[in-house]
């Protein structure tokens, strides 16, 4: 057995050096105009297995045809950028295990992507320790309302609270004013549960039962009996790979008719086909989508060229396998974080972890989004001290199992004051 | 919802679970009652059957009613190969141990799941019912194939103890579970009537996914919540008796169905769990079972 001191170079070693300064001499020219020229990293936090498997898989598509845009435009700061992705089981113990990795092992410059709420709320805190700026596309309103740490923003999709309060006032007056609520038993579901309760009351409307579904769920008739049947709106708003289960569990159930208004988030159906068997009596219902998943009749160019880069056809499956569902209504926050994350590290001259900081403030500094190639969702206000971000919202018809857009909320409606100024707060 | 209705559609839900439970549960205490192995994997078995339902139904062409008959008889039949393939390759080795094999299964667990994960991918994919009939109650509507699902289950376990008390393989089974040493020296093929019982315990729980699947959808990760209960209900019902399985399945079905109904579906969990603890404290052979 040979012991080898710490700095004797071995053959391996030299070999490898000379590879790297190979690698170095002969990358695009492009890139070599940066002081320095070796790949930004970051780090995707990705719901690859687990309950957010179905959204995991399309986020990663989104994610690498955004990165493919990014670097054929140049990088950032003249660098190429790289994206290192991370199963994190869906799991919040395995999150903060997985920022933890991309954030020491695997070197990263930032971390971004999480979307299951309890899988932020579990991570953030360990992003915030470790000092590394922590964007995540989740939805909850546990940004803006001040429970986590100056590292995290979420600048790539409005949160619940601001989707529901500017989707309450078109809920009652074409809907109907008494509404029950069918929502999964954790955060996710919590924040629909308050804000769209909240707004619906300010609204004059009333809630009449609220009937909670553990998110493991995997059969739901036996919910529905607590419906009230003078209920005019059931909302719903479920997730995990049961979803299609409960919404043709909702449409046995209501079989004999009778059924009130309905009116989902898309998240009930997200990586599902709307015309799939069984799912006849959506028609007419209404959905939720931050995004929608067939393209319109107005669809801009920049909708268009997303579509196309990130491979959905016009109905929102994949163009290389019909059957194959995207989860479209969410995935865009990937793409539009990503821009996001450029913007920021151009604004902070962003040279590495040193200015991590730097990129944070860069990042608060934000303030209108417009309607572009980067933010393909729609135009955008972002506001810095609560770091979260506000788009437009919009609710769809089910005609002939298409998804058609009827309304379009408009920015304000869905702003409320602000919970927290992180800004205040030192990093 | 007035009580009445209320009550029954409890009642009607509990049956579809009890028989669903029945058929996954039957096939864990046979092979806890002839090979004295924890079948840790159960629940795998029962998502290789949904899985592989999904992947016969979307390559069967025809009405759907072929493609499920196709699944009916060809999934049971993956999941046994399977299970006899592990049975022999791994359990086998082991000599039967205990310990070895409960850690073995688990491996097993670990394997299906991931080889579903890469090969079916993480979508829960609906397979779609042989037939629509949609049952209208004044009260609520339900759907008919799950009268189909419980007397399929009832008549799959007609066929299992007709097996098991009248062929001369149910007669094989029963020797080596007596006395597995005593049967090899009345010349039974002990290693075959092994592979067959794993096989046979796996096909009826791919049997019971595949009843399942057109209801819920096929899901890498579906095995946990049939393997929990099947448990629940072998212990209940006693270690390797067939009559106490059944007992114990429709107990535990039915106040699942009435409890989640009316109060909650963790009290219900809650409830299960608690019986098995208490039958464990007091008779730990279980409600039917004849050793402990």
């Amino acid at each position: 057995m040979t012991l080898s001191t710490p700095f004797q170079p071995t053959r391996r070693s030299v070999l490898g050096g000379l590879a790297a300064g190979g690698a170095l001499a002969l990358s695009p020219a492009r890139f070599a105009s940066a002081q320095s020229a070796a790949p930004i990293r970051l780090g995707f936090q990705l719901h690859r297995t687990g309950i957010g498997a179905a959204y995991g898989r399309w986020y990663e598509r989104t994610t690498q045809a955004a990165l493919k845009v990014l670097n054929e435009a140049g990088g950032i700061n003249g660098r190429p950028v790289e994206v290192i992705f991370e199963d994190d089981g869906t799991d919040p113990r395995r999150g903060a295990e997985v920022v933890e990795k991309l954030a020491t092992q695997a070197g990263c410059d930032l971390i971004f992507g999480a979307l299951f709420s309890h899988v932020v709320v579990g991570s953030a805190p360990r992003a915030g320790e470790l000092k590394i700026p922590y964007l995540v596309c989740s939805e909850g309103f546990h940004v803006a309302s001040g429970t986590l740490n100056r590292w995290t923003l979420q600048p790539g999709i409005t949160d619940v609270r601001a989707q529901v309060s500017s989707m309450a006032p078109w809920v009652t007056q074409n809907l109907g004013r008494k509404v029950t609520m069918l929502f999964p038993d954790y955060a996710f579901g919590h924040d629909h549960r308050d804000y769209f309760s909240a707004a619906l009351k300010a609204q004059g409307g009333e809630i009449l039962e609220l009937v909670p579904i553990p998110p493991t769920e995997t059969s739901f008739t036996r919910y529905f009996p607590r419906i009230p049947a003078a209920t005019e709106v059931l909302y719903h708003v479920m997730v995990g790979p049961a979803v299609l289960s409960f919404v043709k569990e909702l449409g046995e159930f209501y079989a004999g008719g009778g059924r009130p208004q309905i009116f989902g988030f898309i998240d009930s159906l997200e990586a599902v086909d709307t015309a799939s068997p069984g799912l006849e009596f959506l028609e007419g219902t209404h959905f939720w989508e931050g995004h929608c998943r067939m393209r319109q009749a107005d669809a801009s160019e920049h909708e268009d060229f997303y579509r196309a880069a990130v491979g959905v056809d016009a109905n929102g499956a994949s163009v290389a396998d019909a059957r194959d569902v995207s989860t479209y209504a969410h995935m865009f926050s990937c793409w539009e974080t990503l821009f996001v994350i450029r913007d920021a590290m151009v604004a902070a001259g962003y040279q590495g972890p040193a200015d991590r900081q730097r990129l944070v403030e860069a990042v608060e500094a934000m303030t209108t989004m417009p309607l572009s190639r980067e933010h393909v969702q729609g135009d955008k206000v972002f506001n810095g001290r609560t770091h979260q971000v506000f788009g437009h919202q919009y609710i769809s018809r089910v005609e002939g199992g298409k998804l058609v857009r009827v309304h379009a909320t408009a920015i304000e409606d869905s702003l409320y004051p602000d919970a927290v100024d992180y800004t205040a707060m030192a990093f | 919802m007035d009580f009445g209705p209320f009550l029954l559609l409890a009642l009607m839900e509990g049956t579809v679970q009890a028989a669903v439970l029945a058929l996954t549960a039957v096939g864990l205490a046979l092979v806890f009652g002839v090979m004295r192995v924890v079948n840790v994997a159960h629940g795998e078995f029962f998502m290789l059957g949904a899985v592989t339902a999904w992947f016969v139904a979307s390559h069967v062409p025809g009405p759907p009613w072929a493609a499920f008959l196709a699944a009916l008889v060809l999934c049971p039949l993956v999941a046994g190969a399977v299970a006899a393939a592990a049975d022999t390759l791994v359990l086998k080795r082991l000599d039967y141990d205990p310990g070895a094999t409960i850690v073995a299964t688990i491996g097993l667990l670990y394997i299906l799941q991931q080889a579903a994960l890469s090969l079916y991918g993480p979508e829960a994919r609906p397979v779609p019912a042989p037939f629509t009939w949609p049952i209208r109650l004044p009260w609520f509507g339900w759907s008919g194939y799950k009268v189909f699902v419980v007397a399929a289950a009832a008549a799959i376990l007609g066929l299992v103890w007709l097996m098991l008390a009248r062929s001369r393989a149910g007669l094989v089974m029963r020797a080596t579970q007596v006395d597995r040493d005593i049967a090899r020296a009345f010349g039974i093929n002990v290693d075959r009537v092994y592979a067959g019982v794993f096989a046979l315990g796996a096909g009826l729980a791919a049997v019971a996914a595949v009843l399942i699947v057109p209801i819920q959808q096929a899901h890498y990760l579906m095995g946990h919540d049939p393997l929990l209960l099947s448990f629940a209900v072998v212990i209940i019902g006693g270690l390797g008796s067939l009559r106490g399985t059944l007992v114990a399945a429709l107990v535990i079905g039915l106040s699942d169905g009435v409890i989640s109904v009316f109060i909650s579906p963790t009290l219900a969990k809650i409830v299960a769990t608690l019986v098995v603890a208490l039958v464990l404290v007091f008779r730990p052979q279980g409600l039917f079972g004849a050793r402990a």
